[in-house]
């Protein structure tokens, strides 16, 4: 009998237990002519703000040892466009959709949820408090357990709506299961984590840091042990919170790793630049990788890491 | 796709790979291909772009490129029968004229890697085709041979005299789009000759479309990182994604003195208070 991959995340129901990282796939329809996208656990979608933004001056990328370094800046066409075209397209393809929101402040975070209540397709928020590419550190909401708490009472308050609610998490932080623990209080359905790390690299020719935008988001297998770390430290603290993990899973052997730390599902990130049909292959080879361990199912090996 | 390298060998300074390519479809020129590096499981995570030189739907993908960095040292190491993977043809090709118009080809360097197919697609379409191709030394021009077995002429500048003319492909083009009333110029190469180019076509009253050289991450859409300040048909500037709306563009629409900012009058260009 084959493994049984069906995962959730809180009240959504996943049929596949890869799901596409935010910023790492658009809003899908790219990724359409490498695989059905449908067929995927969803799509979280790159983060949408109000308004269109330009993002951040080139370069925006140095690659690193089994890494990048990212600096875009959340460039997007704001929720007007997103709604018309990307959502839209998601929805006629049956695609199953988290929407992964911003904002440059609180009530910003509020509106977008409050619009994206009222239209057809949302199948679950992802609430971004953790992009390191802002001008402002003091930006990142998720490094802060109180205002990563407010932006998410906020966005509580007008999502009336039975999908879930997922807050992605920083792991810069000296104690992310404080911040787990402050955005649980303030409601969330589920955490996604980890967002990318704060790096930089030098041109030494130039002597000058290589991003335009000076410093970057680490992403890629290099930051998989962070990210493994991170999750089994929520899940021992918090172990009915759904988990959404990602940060630099290239395989099936990597995705058991992060589902026996305690998460439900992952997302499949940086690892899409280079092998588009990463999301699909990867949820196959956890399914052998569970087959040949005689596991029956995914949701059996959920935090099993835990029991020695 | 998965492809067995059927040959490798030096042109002057560069590398011209053939590729066992059962897959590829019609490749037009300015398309170009993503070739994954460093092996299955190594620390280099993301594909290295080339443009594709040649292909025959079915059978064969040419790319040409230099070994400078880690990746393409890596891809020069391979040998015939080891196994790359490829995904092609990718990105907006040249647009070809619907009349027999005179054109020009200007190519830099390795530039000059799709030019042969283009010019074949434009004496086909009955346009007379006058090539320029530069480079900093002689052993760093790519072919000037091919493309004289096509074009109408080929002129050929160096920056040190080794050969041709000596100068930049700049110095001669105002000259050749007026001897021949050329219409369009089409040009690949590095970004300052690119900006160049365009200013002297427009000088001279040509349209110009420029295959640009940006640093990607996927190739496919999907990560952003590749944007230029590009002009839309509404004057608006937009951070443009030259792997799927590139890597041809217009030269008039490309804000050459802006490429690596966001110009503050983009859309969405951050604002004081704003991001």
């Amino acid at each position: 009998m084959p493994v049984d991959l069906t995962t959730s995340l809180g009240s959504l129901q996943l049929s596949a237990p890869t799901l596409t990282a935010s910023g790492c796939a658009a809003a899908g329809k790219e990724l359409a002519q490498f695989g059905d996208v449908s067929t995927l656990g969803a799509v979280v979608t790159k983060s949408i703000m109000m308004a269109p933004r330009s993002g951040r001056a080139t370069p925006r990328m140095a690659e690193t040892p089994s890494g990048m370094l990212n600096s875009i800046g959340l460039q997007g066409p704001g929720i007007g466009s997103f709604l018309e075209n990307d959502l839209e397209w998601l929805h006629a393809n049956n695609v199953t959709t988290i929407v992964s929101i911003a904002g440059n402040n609180v009530e910003e975070f509020g509106e977008l949820a409050r619009i994206l209540a009222k239209v057809d397709g949302v199948d679950g928020l992802e609430v971004n408090i953790s992009c390191p590419n802002v001008e402002s550190r003091g930006q990142v909401f998720a490094c802060n357990p109180v205002t990563a708490a407010q932006v998410i009472e906020t966005v509580r308050s007008v999502w009336h709506s039975d999908s879930p609610v997922l807050a992605k998490l920083s792991p810069d932080v000296t104690d992310i299961v404080e911040i787990a623990h402050s955005v649980v209080n303030a409601g969330v359905d589920g955490v996604s984590m980890i967002n990318t790390l704060l790096g930089m690299v030098i041109d030494v020719d130039k002597m000058k840091p290589m991003l335009g935008g000076r410093t970057g988001g680490l992403s890629g297998p290099a930051i998989r042990p962070v990210a493994v770390r991170a999750i089994y430290q929520v899940h021992a603290a918090l172990p009915h919170l759904p988990i959404l993990g990602m940060g630099g899973i290239r395989t099936g052997h990597d995705a058991l790793e992060f589902i026996a730390a305690g998460a439900s599902a992952v997302s499949i990130g940086t690892v899409v630049f280079g092998d588009p049909g990463a999301p699909w292959r990867i949820a196959q080879e956890l399914g052998q990788e569970l087959e040949s361990r005689g596991y029956n199912s995914l949701s059996e090996v959920v935090g099993l890491a835990h029991q020695n | 796709m998965k492809c067995v390298i059927r040959s490798i060998a030096p042109v002057g300074s560069y590398l011209h790979m053939v590729l066992d390519a059962p897959e590829i479809p019609e490749v037009q020129p300015g398309n170009f291909a993503a070739v994954a590096v460093g092996g299955v499981g190594g620390g280099m995570l993301l594909r290295r772009a080339f443009s594709i030189h040649k292909a025959t739907p079915g059978e064969t993908l040419e790319i040409i490129f230099a070994s400078h960095g880690q990746g393409t040292q890596w891809l020069a190491t391979q040998s015939a029968g080891d196994t790359i993977d490829v995904i092609a043809p990718l990105g907006k090709p040249f647009v070809l004229p619907r009349q027999p118009i005179p054109c020009v080809i200007v190519a830099g360097g390795y530039g000059a890697a799709p030019m042969e197919l283009l010019a074949r697609d434009l004496r086909s379409r009955g346009c007379r085709v006058d090539v320029v191709l530069g480079a900093a030394t002689q052993e760093k021009l790519f072919g000037v041979l091919d493309l004289k077995g096509v074009a109408d002429s080929v002129t050929v500048t160096t920056d040190d005299g080794t050969s041709g003319v000596r100068g930049r492909v700049t110095d001669v083009l105002a000259d050749l789009i007026q001897k021949n009333t050329a219409q369009a110029v089409y040009a690949c190469g590095p970004m300052p000759m690119l900006q160049a180019v365009a200013q002297v076509a427009q000088d001279n009253g040509a349209f110009s479309q420029c295959a640009v050289e940006e640093s990607m991450a996927c190739g496919i859409g999907v990560c952003m990182t590749c944007v230029l300040p590009i002009i839309g048909d509404d004057g608006v500037t937009r951070m443009v994604r030259s792997c799927v709306d590139g890597p041809v563009f217009r030269g008039d629409r490309v804000r050459w003195n802006d490429v690596n900012t966001v110009p503050s009058d983009a859309l969405g260009a951050p604002h004081p208070g704003g991001h």
